[in-house]
């Protein structure tokens, strides 16, 4: 009898997912583990697939911007802006000044709504309980704001074709302003808390790395690549509405680890509220709607226009024949294509930092799948 | 370390300061003014009937073909009570498949549904949130109670008003034209 048998050591394949709390959604990751490093990983996304771009083909322009609201659920406003945009530019209309201020003060706060979510559940995702709490605090203020602006918490479909719903409520200028200086005090309270962290250092500094080459050609954008140390901003680098007015930084890492992507998103905490303050400086009374038919219908013709999203650089390709309804939405969705990244930050990672890698490139699943 | 002591001195400051947190089902925050709920149908009390037409623009805009509506001939027209040709017979909100957009209420021509203060309509059944007429009229008497609500075209839209504005218009021209031929052809409400 031989004793001797022959063992081969072989990769495990560990499912994480799709039910798994920090995938922040239903989103399945099939890691590749060798001991404890992750040699490979495939996401697995489609959970949440709606259809919303198909969908898009059947309604009219006005419909469209409730699908857009629930792609990235957690920035509605900067969702809206995007769709909004590409129609205008379509149809040749030019928003009003005011109006174009409130769709920057609000796409501004809902980056900062957003970026406080993404702070407090990353922080989760590392085993901090505190920073959520904090995080979603601030968010509620600014979620108030929204309410009674908008009349929605979330969904707010205020956002229009030309312009915006209807003007802000009286007192919308002193309450954006208190609300600019609670906001700066929780931000300031949270970044106290957990950046400097030792524990928090220990979890995100060097983990994750990606260089700028990697990232370009994943087509990495917004906080992630910007951590890296490229400072490509679509609200700098290709002017709309009126960002040219508002003087603002854009934050640029140099290690491009988690630490430096959750960081970026710190600093840009503070940027938007100073813009958001600025507007306020320069907003004029006037009207906040361009004058246009109720019924939106392009000319026949094709765009693209992008924006900075929270999470990214959005982009929405419309295509229109010259009905009251789009012939083809396309999304490029910033959290999809910041997936890319995903493999080459994983690679020989430790398995323990999966969640601190995949939390860092905060991803919404409702955008991931449209 | 010293990171850590930071932190810590920042969560301490929160034990001397008061809770930011509401306790739902005890205590409501109240809704702000411009609080969009579920869609409700409006009451014009000048003439005892809702202020829809069934005219069903708000049924075709629906982007997720939530409501039905059927409109009949207004009796009320007839007797000259009121200056709606038609009225709402029997209207149904799927309030399961609202997604509260506002674009109902933006498309309505007749002041007659407002986006509602109700939010909190969880029912055992499903069937329990299919919101019939007299429902969705009890809602909006609410809304119009708690919110101080007015009609952003009463001229064209509030009966009383419109029959008073129609009288008046009649009397005039029948004192302009004493002489002339009688003119007694009613005009049509929408
Ligand atoms: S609510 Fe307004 S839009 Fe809808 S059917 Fe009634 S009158 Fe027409
Ligand atoms: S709020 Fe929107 S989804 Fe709801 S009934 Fe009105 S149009 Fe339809």
């Amino acid at each position: 009898m031989t004793t001797e048998q022959t063992y081969e050591t072989v990769d495990m394949m560990l499912n994480m997912g799709p039910q798994h709390p920090a995938t922040h959604g239903v989103f399945r990751m099939v890691l590749t583990v060798d001991g404890e490093h992750v040699v490979d990983v495939t996401p697995h996304i489609g959970y949440l697939h709606r259809g919303s771009e198909k969908l898009a083909e059947n309604e009219t322009y006005g419909q469209v911007i409730t699908l857009f609201d629930r792609l990235d659920y957690v920035a509605n406003l900067n969702n809206e802006l995007i769709f909004c945009r590409a129609a205008e530019r379509l149809m040749g209309i030019d928003p009003p000044e005011r109006g174009q201020y409130i769709r920057v003060i609000l796409a501004e706060l809902n980056r900062l709504a957003s970026h406080l979510l993404f702070i407090g559940t990353y922080a989760i995702d590392l085993g901090a309980m505190t920073p959520i709490m904090y995080g979603f605090r601030e968010r509620e203020r600014i979620q108030n704001l929204f309410e009674s602006v908008t009349g929605a918490r979330m969904m707010h479909n205020f956002i229009r074709i030309g312009g915006v719903k209807e003007d802000v409520p009286p007192d919308f200028v002193p309450r954006v302003r208190a609300l600019a200086d609670d906001v700066q005090r929780g931000v300031e309270e949270i970044d106290r808390l957990l950046t400097f962290n030792e524990v928090f250092l220990a979890r995100t500094r060097g983990v994750g790395v990606i260089d700028v080459p990697t990232a370009l050609s994943c087509g990495l954008t917004g906080p992630g690549l910007r951590a890296s140390g490229v400072a490509y901003d679509v609200r700098k680098d290709y002017p709309h509405e009126v960002y040219p007015y508002l003087s603002y930084k854009v934050p640029v890492g140099e290690n491009g680890d988690c630490w430096d992507r959750y960081y970026m998103r710190v600093l840009e905490c503070y940027e938007s509220l100073s813009m958001v303050r600025q507007c306020l400086d320069q907003m004029e009374e006037g009207p906040v709607m361009a004058q246009m038919r109720r019924i939106a219908r392009p000319p026949k013709g094709e765009v693209y226009v992008h924006g900075e999203n929270p999470r990214g650089d959005i982009g929405v390709f419309l295509v229109s024949d010259g009905t009251d309804k789009p012939y083809r939405v396309k999304v490029r969705p910033p959290s999809f294509c910041n997936l890319v990244a995903l493999r080459p930050m994983m690679r020989d990672a430790y398995i323990a930092d999966a969640v601190a890698i995949l939390g860092s490139l905060d991803i919404v699943l409702g955008e991931v799948d449209r | 370390m010293i990171g850590t002591l930071k932190g810590m001195l920042t969560t301490v400051r929160w034990l001397l300061r008061r809770p930011v947190t509401a306790h739902y089902p005890e205590q409501h925050l109240p809704v702000q003014e411009r609080y969009m709920g579920f869609p409700a149908l409006l009451m014009d009390d000048t003439a005892g009937e809702p202020f829809c037409t069934g005219c069903m623009v708000c049924v075709r805009e629906c982007p997720t073909q939530c409501m039905s509506a059927q409109m009949h001939d207004n009796p009320k027209f007839t007797d000259g009570t009121s200056h709606r040709r038609k009225i709402i017979n029997e209207f149904e909100i799927n309030l399961n498949r609202c997604i509260l957009c506002g674009i109902c209420v933006d498309v309505c021509s007749f002041d007659a549904i407002e986006m509602s203060y109700e939010h909190e309509l969880a029912s055992y059944a499903r069937a329990g949130s299919r919101a019939d007429l007299d429902l969705l009229l009890e809602q909006g008497r609410r809304y119009m109670e708690m919110s101080g609500w007015n009609p952003e075209n009463p001229e064209k839209n509030v009966a009383g008003v419109a029959l008073a504005k129609r009288a008046a218009a009649a009397a005039a021209k029948t004192a302009a034209g004493e002489a002339g031929p009688a003119d007694d052809s009613t005009e049509g409400g929408e």
